[in-house]
């Protein structure tokens, strides 16, 4: 059964394809244990075994939060990318520019925060970025904005070559997300979910994206024209909005891994079906409105806006505990699976999607934001679903791909060890946090209660775990990536290496 | 009852049963199934997607009724009748407070703002744990209304970041016993 095959004819990887998608996944998981490694400096200084000055601390935090937004936007372009292209034709221009865009906004990034001081966080939260009191300049911070601007520009690259490529071929986003079988009709059981999931992400962070150039425009204006003051609400909510989309279409590029890999490793095809699509469907819309829950604190914001954020962040739970969570679960039940490191991966990123999104949707309850808004709480939740769901949905998609090129499955005994290091290492580190946050422990602190470092010194040990499992992982993947492609089949398929 | 405790233990039993479901499909996840095996486990499944639909429907609308049906925030833009007033302000980095000094029993309403950038104003009651919190932005005023139920020296800390000095811009409040009480 062809959606069976393992590594399908129209997944090769070659010419320039392979050498820009190689880029790109290198990129990225150096970048990550780069980043790691910064976090691992914070939660060491925060449990008094790093002496860090409160300075640096806050530009480490500053990059370590730009640094892994943006790269978990990086690997997971990639897996959209490629899935998306066999569907659709995609550009490879497109698909370059994004890359190039995110370097050069990377190195003014880099420069802002390391050469020229800037401590006012990936968030840039307004007027912050003005009243660095010594700290940094406000031209280091238009610097920062201006890496954030040459990031945005190239995803909306290539989201728009995406949109123009899926639009050729269905006739337009809403018959590309399956809108039209919603309430009754046959569903073509070819209608690839890459593709619904795709144009899910491409609708919402495209807003998002705008959102955040609208807010990165305005602030620019204000640095240099001081006296075109913004409204500090408004800024907020914009820079939320962007946030929120961005950091959240890295999951949904990130799940279409799941969707694609798993039935090939579970022996089992998991159809398209109306559930999935009232899931994506529902997902682009509580996607785009859910970030409220960003400012429950904010009392000034109307009443009705607290509400939807509670609210949204409740109907949130349903498409992803239903329907992802649920269906993969279904899927691999009696599966006969053979576990290698792509099928451990992909459980692992389920898992981690959905228990993370438990202290999430608590956080997003008015009344337990009241006590949990900014202490650890929150890196806890979101480390849960980029750390343990995320990231390893990239990760399974790598590991799919070197288990190609070397020709057997990717499934050695340094891989059955690097797994349950990073695994038992990222559950230390993010239930650490979220037991700090139930003890009321602030996050962005350069500095901690001496009542406070129990959990920052176990948060370190979980930290060093999942840096040494990465460090693993990126070593082998860069690895298996640069090893020639695996023969091909004399009957014109590729081995499949899996079984 | 400490809320924070409550929370973490319904995080922990919610975390738990997901980890307890992966846990089930993963140890039946290497046995195989022939045709039939397949189609009843089908059907368990739907079945089971229902109850899981349901309960959650049940406990997403139980718990916005249980946590909406009072609002936890003060209204913003009518006068409240309290007569405990303490007007805030945070600027880089600390804070006026005034008065410092309230009493328990009855509703205290911060006024709170900034001179210049978003600071967080969070109260720490005596056993170190966030009774209560609030934003505190420039142009705005927010409202935080809360009553104090137990006497003591409570902390102030600013909960969100604001420069070099984030972590030492703290202060205090004094609570009183209810005189009349």
């Amino acid at each position: 059964m062809a959606a069976l095959t393992m590594y399908p004819e129209n997944e090769r990887l070659e010419g320039g394809n392979r050498i820009v998608f190689n880029l790109y996944i290198i990129s990225a998981v150096a970048l990550f244990v780069l980043m790691m490694l910064l976090g691992l400096t914070m939660r060491m200084t925060q449990a008094t075994w790093l002496a860090v000055p409160a300075d640096l601390f806050y530009r480490i935090l500053s990059m370590h939060g730009a640094g892994m937004v943006g790269t978990a936007a990086l690997a997971t372009t990639a897996v959209m990318w490629f899935f998306l292209r066999k569907y659709v034709q995609l550009h490879l221009w497109a698909f370059i520019t994004n890359y190039v865009m995110f370097l050069l906004g990377a190195l003014c990034i880099i420069f802002a925060i390391f050469i020229d001081g800037y401590g006012a966080l990936w968030t840039f939260l307004y007027p912050l970025p003005v009243h660095g009191m010594g700290l940094w300049s406000p031209n280091s911070a238009a610097l920062f904005m201006l890496g954030y601007l040459l990031l945005g520009v190239g995803m909306l690259v290539f989201y728009l070559d995406a949109a123009a490529a899926i639009i050729k071929v269905h006739g337009n986003l809403g018959r590309a997300l399956g809108l039209q079988w919603l309430f009754g009709g046959t569903i073509d059981p070819d209608h690839p979910k890459t593709v619904v999931a795709s144009t899910m992400v491409i609708i919402a962070n495209v807003l998002g994206i705008l959102a955040g150039a609208v807010v990165l425009v305005m602030s620019l204006v204000n640095i240099f024209y001081p006296e075109m003051a913004l409204n500090a609400l408004v800024a907020k909510t914009l820079i939320y909005w962007f946030g929120h989309m961005y950091i959240n279409a890295t999951i949904y590029m990130g799940v279409i891994a799941v969707y694609e890999l798993l039935p090939r490793y579970s022996h089992k095809p998991s159809p398209i079906s109306r559930p999935f699509l009232w899931s994506w469907a529902s997902s682009t819309l509580f996607v785009i409105i859910v970030f409220p829950h960003h400012l429950l604190m904010d009392y000034a914001e109307p009443r009705w806006f607290a509400v939807m954020g509670q609210l949204v962040s409740y109907g949130a739970g349903f498409p992803v505990f239903l329907v992802t969570m649920y269906g993969a679960l279904t899927n691999i039940y009696r599966s006969n699976m053979r576990w290698t490191m792509p099928s451990r991966l992909m459980i692992l990123s389920l898992f981690g999607w959905a228990a993370g999104i438990v202290p999430a949707i608590l956080d997003g309850t008015i009344r337990i934001n009241l006590v949990m808004h900014n202490t650890q709480w929150v890196p806890g939740h979101f480390h849960f679903y980029l750390l343990l769901g995320v990231l390893p949905m990239a990760l399974a998609l790598m590991f799919h791909v070197i288990g190609h090129r070397a020709d057997a499955p990717p499934n050695n005994a340094a891989d059955r060890l690097g797994f349950p290091v990073y695994l038992i290492g990222g559950l230390i580190f993010v239930l650490a946090f979220l037991d700090a946050g139930h003890l009321s422990v602030a996050r962005r602190m350069a500095t901690h209660l001496p009542e406070w470092t129990a959990t920052d010194k176990i948060g370190s040990i979980g930290a060093m775990l999942v840096v040494l499992g990465m460090l693993y992982f990126a070593i082998r993947i860069t690895a298996g990536l640069l090893k020639a492609p695996a023969r091909r089949d004399p009957d014109g398929g590729m081995a499949n290496t899996a079984d | 009852m400490i809320l924070q405790n409550v929370i973490w233990t319904i995080a922990l039993v919610g975390m738990g049963l997901v980890a307890l479901g992966f846990i089930h499909v993963i140890r039946q996840a290497g046995k195989p199934a022939d045709d039939a095996a397949t189609r009843k486990v089908a059907r368990t499944s739907n079945v089971l997607r229902r109850w899981l639909f349901g309960a959650l429907l049940v406990v997403f609308v139980g718990a916005t009724y249980g946590t909406l049906r009072h609002f936890p925030i003060a209204p913003q833009h009518t006068p409240l009748d309290i007569h405990q007033v303490v007007n805030v302000v945070g600027q880089q980095w600390s804070w006026q407070i005034t008065p410092d000094t309230v009493h328990t029993g009855s509703p205290v309403e911060f006024r709170v703002t900034s001179k210049d950038v978003n600071h967080g104003f969070a109260i720490y009651a005596p056993d170190g744990r966030i009774a209560t919190q609030v934003q505190a932005m420039p142009g705005f005023t927010n409202k935080l209304v809360y009553t104090f139920t137990q006497p003591g020296t409570y902390k102030v800390r600013c909960l969100e970041y604001c420069g070099l000095g984030h972590v030492p811009m703290t202060s205090q409040i004094t609570v009183l016993a209810a005189s009349g009480g």
